[in-house]
């Protein structure tokens, strides 16, 4: 991808709660009109849409409910929240065809008021699909859970690495010091403290319950267009500078356990090479890293799958506040899904632009370029975004 | 991670493998229904004496008015239009194209639950009656004890010389799938896992008490879990081996939260390498969970889940 054919010119979003009170539709719609609103388009200057294959609101149906009229480009993007980067590296590709002009992203969910993904789904092994047949070598045994299929991965780390469970903490801790001073945090104004951290109950060893994301009602909406057409916009943009997609060699759906080490995620480090490759930008230029947070564990591993630190040395760059606001790389200044909330990878791109736009509430300085990543332990996808 | 929660009792999924739909099947019994009353064809005999006789020899009736005033009783009306059984010769009603759709759609049982008879006068003998039917509702799919079904409900009328009705029936049966073999009907837990071709013989080993991993019959590649090519050399000669039961705890972990129905928490699930080479999930059991450690010795174990389910588990191996 070509360094600045594309940029995200406008973002929108929900609040974040337990309990919405409106349909998944209702608020994919209001994402989308209000990112609209926020890069000065209209419904009818979007000829593109792109969401998570589970998202449970069509194409379509956003279309229609926003008055967005004809659509030349649309397209889904597979394996849970792996989505996120994706989507948006979906729409730059479009606009960088000529497939679109202008494509928005989006994803909308009552997660915690209506289906939760933290509970047991008795269809997980349901149908001899791929993904059926491969649940059913774990779901039988009780092992149903993203929090389970996390924790294995974990146990095996801290046995390799001598880690502890307050290396799992020290995430926890720097994400909700920085979800207390966004005010659109789920978890703002409310610290933890590392001694909360290890007294909180167990979800499954070695995961304690305040390793584990929340789960959120909320939407949240990218508008991409060419670089060019979004320097002419009301908002700076945030040039997609790289944007990659990653799957492993051995890859599972969140049980990638037969390869021959479980200690790290290679699918991730198919999807940093790649970034590094296309933007020619190496860690230490990246001002601020938005690393997906469903479990704390897989941010130790995205350290060093992406090259921040080395193999086993995650636990030592945490300390001493190392991902926080003035630690030497800021990680999720708005508090990532531990803390503001979980929409699926997608408010962690809308913090990156805000960064760059310099309009954060945790704002940092001299933000030029931040890495995302979307969801570990599935295939995944990552994006450089750039002031310009 | 896809999927969603079952729905409540009274609705049912329509199963997608299905060559009918729920929908067509809908959609068909409102086109049957909106035909109205079809006629069949008259009866083949009129209403005679020795069938009468045979009648109520047949049902240990005494009543001697019938014959003495040449009259038929009048649950006999189903006698006199009854086809006979040769293929082809049948007189197709509204009914049979829906129910031979309920078949196809999968709802190959069928009970009958309703038979209601209202009878407006005798038959006489040497009348001949013809029959005339109405479809008029199919209900479902709903949940049944004998297993997911539509209920048809259809009206027969039997008009006599003179074109007036001689009795009515109403009739209902349930078209139902049955439970035999469907995933659909049984309840979840404990969770079985989805079976086919490249990876039935592992839960037929578990079975049997043997924990088989795939093997390539050509290069010899031990795999675990079992795929459909050898990713080595692309044969698709695939074996299995028995593993020596023997295994070593890589990674585990111990779950406490949420409840997963069917299972005690905290339960311990392991990643177990085995000598052969390979990995595989299993429970560990026989073990406090406070004593579960990488790097400990197991053994196999066969646990039955329910009378379908063998799951190979984990012991502490005795030293
Ligand atoms: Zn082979």
């Amino acid at each position: 991808m070509s360094r600045t054919s594309a940029a995200i010119a406008g973002i929108g979003a929900t609040e974040f709660s337990k309990k919405s009170g409106r349909s998944e539709l209702r608020l994919a719609a209001e994402a989308v009109l209000s990112a609209l609103d926020d890069a000065g388009l209209s419904p009818g200057d979007v000829d593109g849409l792109v969401t998570f294959t589970q998202d449970a609101n069509q194409e379509i149906a956003v279309a229609r409910e926003t008055g967005i009229g004809e659509l030349t480009f649309f397209s889904r993007v597979d394996y849970g929240g792996g989505a996120a980067c994706a989507t948006v590296a979906h729409a730059a590709m479009a606009v960088a065809t000529g497939m679109a002009r202008t494509v928005v992203c989006y994803r909308a969910f009552n997660e915690r008021s209506g289906r939760r993904f933290g509970q047991p789904n008795a269809r997980l092994s349901g149908e001899p699909t791929s993904q059926g047949l491969e649940m059913s070598w774990h779901v039988p045994f009780g092992l149903m859970t993203p929090a389970a299929w996390v924790a294995m991965f974990a146990q095996r780390y801290l046995h390799v690495h001598g880690a502890t469970s307050e290396d799992f903490g020290r995430v926890a801790v720097a994400m909700r010091r920085h979800a207390a001073t966004n005010p659109a945090a789920w978890f703002y104004q409310r610290p933890i403290t590392l001694e909360e951290h290890q007294a909180s109950r167990w979800i499954v060893e070695p995961l304690h319950l305040l390793d584990c994301c929340q789960e959120s009602d909320g939407a949240v909406a990218l508008v991409v267009t060419s670089a060019e057409h979004a320097r002419d916009l009301r908002r700076s943009p945030a040039v997609i500078t790289a944007a990659a997609q990653g799957a492993g060699a051995d890859q599972m759906m969140m049980t990638s356990y037969y390869r021959d080490d479980m200690t790290g995620l290679p699918e991730m480090s198919v999807v940093g090479r790649r970034l590094w490759e296309q933007s020619g930008l190496a860690p230490q230029d990246i001002r601020t890293a938005i690393l997906y947070d469903h479990f704390t564990p897989f941010v130790l591993t995205q350290l060093e799958e992406l090259g921040f630190c080395g193999r086993g040395e995650a636990p030592e760059f945490l300390k001493d506040g190392g991902i926080e606001l003035d630690g030497r790389l800021p990680v999720n200044p708005h508090g990532g899904q531990l803390g503001e909330a979980y929409i699926h990878g997608m408010n962690g791109i809308a913090e990156a632009v805000r960064q760059i736009r310099g309009t954060a509430a945790n704002q940092l300085t001299g933000v030029t370029n931040v890495l995302v990543t979307a969801g570990t332990g599935v295939p995944t996808s990552g994006l450089i975004l750039s002031a310009g | 991670m896809s999927g969603r929660d079952p729905r409540p009792a009274t609705s049912v999924p329509a199963v997608a493998a299905s060559p009918v739909s729920d929908d067509e099947l809908r959609e068909l019994a409102g086109k049957q229904a909106a035909l109205g009353e079809v006629r069949g064809a008259p009866a083949p005999d009129p209403v005679n004496e020795p069938m009468i006789r045979h009648w109520l020899a047949a049902m240990g009736d005494a009543n001697p008015a019938y014959l003495d005033k040449g009259l038929a009783p009048p649950a006999m009306a189903q006698v006199w239009t009854m086809q006979a059984p040769r293929p082809g010769a049948r007189d197709r009603s509204p009914v049979d194209d829906l129910l031979a759709a309920l078949d196809a759609g999968g709802y190959t049982g069928v009970v009958a639950t309703n038979c209601e008879q209202t009878y407006h006068r005798y038959a006489r003998l040497g009348e001949r009656l013809t029959p005339a039917t109405r479809f008029t509702d199919l209900a479902g799919p709903k949940r049944t004890a004998l297993g997911v079904g539509y209920f048809a409900t259809w009206n027969v009328t039997w008009y006599g010389d003179g074109d007036e009705p001689v009795a009515e029936m109403l009739f209902r049966v349930l078209k139902f799938r049955p439970r035999e073999g469907t995933r659909e009907d049984r309840p979840p837990y404990p969770l079985q896992p989805a079976v086919n071709q490249d990876t039935a013989f592992f839960w037929e080993g578990a079975k049997s008490g043997e924990l088989r991993i795939q093997t390539c019959a050509d290069c010899g590649r031990l795999r675990h879990p079992p795929g459909a090519l050898c990713p080595r050399c692309r044969s698709s000669r695939l074996t299995y081996t028995v593993a020596s039961g023997l295994g070593t705890l890589y990674s585990y972990v111990v779950h406490h939260h949420p409840p997963v129905p069917g299972r005690e928490t905290p339960f311990v699930v392991g990643v177990v390498e085995l000598p052969e080479g390979v990995r595989i999930v299993g429970n560990v059991v026989d073990c406090p969970p406070g004593q579960v450690e990488i790097g400990m010795a197991l053994r196999v174990t066969y646990r039955p889940m329910d009378d379908r389910l063998v799951l190979p588990m984990w012991a502490p191996e005795e030293p």
